[in-house]
């Protein structure tokens, strides 16, 4: 029986295109104070464009309509549940909105002078050192400006050190549980990958890793990179032997901090061995996903990598915050500016909101509500592993596929539940992965709703699979088909083209 | 249960050749299509590529695959099934007919005797499946 | 539901990490506070940056006036706290916001596909470039020097471990645009792209078709950057360009101390597989009603994994979105008046202080400060005006010259001050 949704009519609405009428707009410019320059004359005729061909002409209402008729069509964290595994999901603070919109933060240039930028600069301070405690690491960038990005800066920061120690060396280490950026980024630092498989535990195979490490190629291995608790939701419980390991051999552990909301304030990884680091502000530290970004990355670091961050790094000369350019073995910078601030404000926000006790008591309701998850699944769903789960649980779909249900297809009928699905068929490792990462954000109520409705869809299965198989039969949109989207893409509009069929 | 054309070799990577004189078609088989799902798009390489026996000469995408296509034979490209492009979809639909992918004219044609022969090759698919 | 967990407390969650990990403290931050706390201590923050004040500053990062509609429809829930849309079902709203971002960035552009968003202008940069060598099989990126200096060091980041010889071309003394000499004598058949920016960081506008023809007489891609966006409002979309990467946060972006923005990247049709990040795609449900989703996945990490365009994974969905609405409010007359009273107030500006190239402009441009910059600025700040950037912490052989921007925000009244200010 599905609790939580209920149908509801929703509008209907074109493409701004398919909407515009010439000589309607949405905007009013105030009267020129100064004289009217010809653009033909400023610019020279061949510099002129002609119109803006197809771009929309619609009133403020129609503007306004268009966007709030799209947003109803969304599922959102303000609406429930995304039980995303590794994506944390976690609530969204309003009042993080509001203080990142404050006059002297939001419109502050970079290029102002500093000493009328301190009040920007001290936030970037106060997070750093923030992020300092919660990592137990030395030193920080919050330059990247997201996760795949921080990953590019910290396997560039391993590279810089080897560099300086006399040779990049060759390969990186990635176990086969990790998440698609990690061995993309070790090919964009100009490093092959080579794969780790997990044990029975569903943690990294010690053996195989320290096996790599004896052989006499072992020179050539310049990292490894860890997800902690793994993509399993695992933690990885010899990791400070794999730190050992690996520093015996000069080679680095990167940990990917995707998984930073099962550790905060239980355990540090600068503790446990980790030389470089990222984090997701969007994941661990509640800023928003908006649909796909903006997100932040930042890159922690020990010591020994610190001559190598990106430009600029803050410090304070004569009691004013001031931004170093002298970094002769800086690897440069990784993008333009000093980092996402805005998210930075809403990170920063967050942590103030939380405290230290506050912060370490999200992480044990995390873990709570995973596990709750797991305890009353596990009867209906296949465990691959049985290692404690922290904050997130992964099952296989291999009772329902035996009824010809896959986990994507269970996907989709969740959302007729009213929920967004769970990720799907990641990590590879697992045949048809259920991955479910609640976050503290969730009340019993939702979570209890949540399992009721994994419990029906597995009932449903048992009885009658094929009912579920063409799932979402709720939703605004059935199925899409991906595969006609992947054979004639169609990535943008065109006039010729719109035959909208039936309605939008 | 697919027939495999006999007069067709096949390589234990699901690729097929169809030889004649020096030049030989080449393609992926009924079996590749049926566990790539739905293909979307087919990478091949520029007449004149030089490919070699075992080494990648292509790709195959589905939604949310790739899988690497490996040249059966040692030689230069000659030709390539330029309809693919547009229609993706025919790789489901005749794998070992109009879905040719490429014509490799061989360097070395012994390379040929290593290939499976139709007989081979199913009881190859059975025992995997 | 401890007993549903079957524990008798919550330590035993956490019970099994190994004992060295452990943090047997408490984090060393101060207690959490207050709502009302929260906001007076950011709006101390903000305090403590500048406030009030009129900027002449660009140099990538332009103060340009946000319709209210842009925060309205960001700060929808329904926007600001959805995920990605990998489940189309039920994240329509966010794919057709996307689908009409790229189609919208096509249309200002003269591009024929374009990607969901980059990080920034910055990275799109060398995105770009990584693009050009994998589509022309060569190494080798020449780029402007007159290309964004922040730009140009984040290609220089990348550039250094994908194997790709960056090498720069010049420009002219006189006119500030680039030097088409310099660029010819440094294309060979090594060469995968030539980048150019127009406007380019001096605000002058590039001779885009003659570096164009240039590349491509040499077998090289040309990619086009732009940093202010509100010059596509009235100047020639780039059509001669193979490539264009640029930055969006002229449209409806907070400057927010620099960052977060979108970047972009565009290209011509026969590139779309080579473009990194997410893109959205039309497609029909079952019903056959038209209904969008994420495509070309296998470009990205999650699939190709080392093999991929890019290890990009996030796109700047939100930021996309403000640019969208802003896009859609200003629309199609509304962006070339903008754009229009850019140039006019910039204009006025190089009407009483004369600009040090000759080159035609938009909204910026290089003045001579009459003594040590910092000078004139401090006389400004006194006005309560930003005055223009420093030129010679990029390039030092300009001496005491400087950087204004004037846009539809500048006022006359300011502008004048300015003048003043600059005569000797």
């Amino acid at each position: 029986m599905i609790r939580k949704v209920r149908p509801h009519i929703v509008q209907n609405e074109a493409l701004l295109f398919e909407e515009s009428s010439p000589g309607k707009s949405g905007y009013q410019l105030p009267t020129l104070d100064v004289p009217s320059v010809d653009p033909h004359l400023a610019l020279g005729s061949g510099n002129v464009r002609d119109e803006i061909e197809g771009f929309p002409e619609v009133s403020e209402v129609e503007a306004i309509r268009h966007f709030t008729r799209l947003s109803t069509w969304n599922y959102a964290i303000d609406l429930g549940l995304y039980p995303l595994g590794s994506c944390t999901m976690k609530y969204n603070p309003r009042v993080n909105e509001l203080v990142a919109r404050l006059e002297g933060l939001a419109w502050a240039h970079p290029y102002q002078p500093e000493s009328l930028s301190q009040g920007a600069m001290q936030v970037i301070a106060d997070l750093e050192s923030a992020l300092l405690e919660i990592t137990g690491m030395d030193a920080i960038t919050l330059q990247p400006a997201a996760g795949a990005h921080g990953e590019l800066t910290g396997i560039l920061l391993v590279r810089a050190y080897l560099e300086s120690q006399g040779n990049p060396r060759k390969r990186i280490l990635v176990p086969d549980s990790a998440h698609g950026t990690n061995p993309a980024t070790a090919s964009m630092a100009g490093y092959s990958v080579q794969n780790i498989k997990s044990n029975e535990k569903g943690m990294m195979d010690v053996e195989q890793l320290a096996g790599l490490l004896e052989r006499d190629d072992a020179h050539d291995i310049a990292a490894l990179m860890v997800t902690n608790p793994s993509t399993l939701g695992i933690f990885e419980e010899d990791i400070a032997k794999v730190a050992g390991i690996l520093h015996a051999k000069g080679a680095m552990l990167y940990m990917d901090g995707a998984n930073m909301n099962a550790l905060v304030g239980l355990t540090r990884p600068g503790d446990f061995g980790v030389d470089v680091m990222h984090l997701n502000l969007h994941k661990t530290f509640s800023t928003p996903h908006g649909g796909g970004g903006p997100g932040s990355g930042p890159v922690a670091i020990k010591k020994h990598l610190e001559p190598f961050l990106p430009v600029p790094v803050l410090k304070k000369v004569s009691g004013a915050w001031h931004f170093d350019y002298d970094r002769p073995q800086s690897i440069g910078r990784v993008r333009a500016f000093y980092g996402n601030f805005g998210v930075l404000v809403r990170a920063l926000a967050y942590i103030l909101a939380h405290g230290g006790p506050g912060l370490r008591n999200a992480t044990v309701d995390a873990l709570m509500n995973a596990n709750y998850i797991r305890r009353k699944l596990e009867p209906h769903y296949d465990l691959p592993y049985s290692s404690p789960s922290m904050h997130e649980v992964v099952f296989s779909d291999d009772r329902q596929s035996a009824h010809g249900v896959k986990t994507g297809d269970l996907a989709k009928r969740l959302i007729d539940y009213g929920f967004h699905p769970y990720t799907v068929s990641f990590p590879t490792i697992v045949h048809g992965a259920i991955m479910i990462e609640p976050t503290e954000t969730e009340s019993k109520r939702e979570l209890d709703l949540f399992i009721d409705a994994m419990i029906s869809i597995a009932k449903e299965i048992d009885t009658d699979p094929k009912s579920v198989l063409q799932a979402p039969y709720s939703t605004r949109t059935t199925r899409v088909d991906e595969v006609m989207a992947a054979r004639r893409p169609i990535v943008r509009w065109k006039p010729d083209r719109s035959s909208s069929q039936a309605a939008d | 249960m697919s027939t495999y054309p006999e007069h067709f070799l096949y390589t234990k990577e699901h690729e097929w050749v169809n030889a004649a004189g020096d030049i030989a078609t080449v393609g992926i088989t009924h079996h590749a299509q049926h566990e790539l799902g739905d293909i979307v798009y087919v990478d091949l390489p520029k007449i004149g590529t030089h490919v070699e026996q075992g080494k990648t000469l292509g790709s195959v995408e589905s939604v949310k695959a790739v899988s690497d296509i490996y040249s059966p034979l040692t030689g230069e490209v000659t030709e390539i099934n330029e309809t693919l492009a547009s229609a993706p979809e025919k790789l489901n639909e005749d794998p070992h007919g109009e879905a040719w992918l490429v014509k490799i004219r061989m360097s070395a044609a012994d390379e040929i005797k290593k290939l499976l022969s139709a007989a081979d090759y199913q009881t190859y698919v059975g025992a995997e499946s | 539901m401890l007993a549903a967990c079957g524990i008798a407390t919550a330590e035993e969650l956490y019970a099994h990490l190994p004992a060295e990990a452990k943090l047997n403290r408490e984090l060393n931050l101060a207690p959490g506070i207050s709502e009302y706390e929260i906001i007076d201590f950011f709006q101390a923050r903000a305090d403590d940056t500048a406030q009030g004040y009129a900027s002449f500053l660009g140099a990538g990062v332009y103060r340009h006036y946000r319709p209210v509609l842009c925060d309205t429809i960001v700060s929808r829930g329904e926007f600001l706290t959805s995920y990605t849309p990998y489940q189309a079902e039920i994240a329509q709203g966010t794919l057709t916001a996307i689908f009409e971002f790229q189609t919208m960035i096509c249309q200002l552009t003269g591009m024929d596909v374009a990607n969901a968003s980059m990080y920034d202008g910055s990275t799109a940069v060398p995105e770009a470039a990584m693009m050009a060598v994998r589509v022309t099989g060569r190494a080798k990126v020449l780029v402007s020097r007159v290309v964004h200096p922040e730009y140009r060091e984040v290609l220089t980041t990348y550039a250094r471990h994908q194997g790709m010889p960056v090498e720069e071309f010049g420009y002219h003394a006189e006119t500030g645009q680039l030097d088409l000499e310099d660029l010819e004598a440094k294309l060979d058949r090594e060469t995968a792209a030539v980048i150019i920016q127009s406007p380019n960081f001096f605000g002058i506008i590039e001779n885009v078709r003659a570096a164009a023809d240039l590349a491509h007489k040499h077998g090289a891609l040309l990619i086009f950057v732009f940093a202010e966006a509100a010059s596509l409002g009235i100047l020639a979309p780039p059509t001669d360009a193979d490539i264009v990467a640029g930055e969006l946060q002229s449209f409806a972006i907070s400057p927010s101390f620099g960052g977060p923005y979108a970047g972009i990247i565009a290209a011509k049709e026969k590139f779309l597989r080579q473009l990194p990040g997410r893109l959205v795609g039309q497609s029909v449900d079952t019903n056959g009603n038209r209904a969008f989703c994420l495509t070309l996945s296998t470009r990205e990490q999650h699939i190709r994994r080392e093999k991929a365009t890019s290890n990009i994974c996030t796109n700047q969905a939100l930021i996309a979105l403000m640019a969208t609405v802003y896009m859609t409010v200003y629309g199609k007359e509304g962006l070339r008046e903008l754009a229009a009273q850019n140039l006019s107030k910039a204009h006025y500006l190089s009407s009483k202080i004369k600009p040090r190239f000759t080159g035609p402009f938009f909204n910026e441009f290089v003045a001579d400060a009459p003594g040590p910059p910092e000078d004139v600025n401090q006389k400004l700040l006194g006005k309560k005006i930003i005055g223009g950037l420093a030129l010679n912490r990029f390039y030092p052989e300009l001496g005491n010259a400087t950087l204004l921007c004037a846009t539809e925000m500048s006022r006359r009244a300011n502008m004048d001050i300015v003048a003043e200010a600059y005569v000797q």
